[in-house]
């Protein structure tokens, strides 16, 4: 089967991205296709390559990344929802005349057209977030 | 844009404001209202305070966007489905709701109402026939 995943939450403060994560591995493991991760919300913080969570605990950026390194997953961080909240990557960051980017290198920032298309491609678009 | 056209369902089950999903929602509903899908729109639990008339929120700081839903029947978003139940149990009525309409294509361009309002059985009924519900 073919999945879209969507997370709508932030790293750490919610259960929903590492839940996706687990889906989304074990979706995986088992032979099943991931269109493409989409990324929403407070879901974008997921892309942030400056988090340091305590090196004791899991590093949710990193797992992603790995993820994809691994499957060649399209992870994709929402521009509107991104902007918002301070994740750029290198050509945002200089549209806005800002002077630091932080995008995890695996991820892209993309539209909203991403999540739509996710809904059609995908068999089934699963949505992990409050 | 695509050949394939499923049916969308947008779920909005937040108040407009305390959190970001209602405005986010909207966002979505917009850009995919680009997609020539078959898109409807629910507002069920506190969701139904989204279309609510009248909303300042001046004194709150943030933006009010209420105004934008009644953007939607330009986008040929149409189907708007209120849960009758979530309205009676915070003591609303559809009076108390935006009066949303559209321009019906097929009947030489007639104003029709978009909102329906529709039983918390029949919404599952409608959900159920659904090919993708997004959640907010």
């Amino acid at each position: 089967m073919k999945f879209g995943i969507q997370v709508n939450e932030g790293p750490y403060n919610h259960q929903s991205s590492d839940s996706a994560y687990q889906f989304t591995k074990a979706a995986l493991e088992k032979g099943h296709e991931i269109f493409r991760v989409f990324f929403y919300h407070d879901g974008v913080y997921n892309g942030s390559r400056l988090g340091v969570p305590p090196q004791d605990d899991r590093n949710i950026t990193e797992l992603w990344e790995a993820l994809g390194e691994k499957y060649n997953l399209d992870l994709v961080v929402c521009v509107a929802a991104a902007q918002r909240r301070g994740v750029l990557d290198e050509s945002e960051a200089n549209r806005n005349g800002k002077d630091a980017n932080n995008i995890a290198p695996k991820f892209r920032i993309s539209g909203l057209g991403q999540l739509i298309e996710a809904g059609v491609q995908s068999d089934r678009l699963i949505v992990f977030g409050d | 844009m695509s050949e394939v056209i499923k049916k969308f369902m947008y779920v909005n089950r937040k108040a407009p404001y305390g959190t970001i999903y209602a405005l986010e929602s909207l966002e979505v509903v917009l850009i995919g209202a680009a997609f020539d899908q078959d898109v409807s729109l629910a507002f069920v639990d506190d969701g139904v305070f989204q279309l609510t008339t009248g909303q300042d929120t001046k004194d709150a700081g943030m933006k009010n966007f209420s105004p934008t839903y009644s953007a939607l029947g330009d986008y040929d978003v149409n189907k708007i489905y209120i849960e009758k139940e979530s309205l009676e149990e915070r003591g609303l009525t559809l009076d108390d709701l935006q009066d949303l309409k559209y321009e019906d294509e097929d009947e030489d361009w007639a104003e029709k109402d978009s909102i329906r309002l529709v039983s918390r059985e029949e919404l599952a009924q409608l959900m159920d026939e659904q090919e993708v519900l997004l959640s907010f």
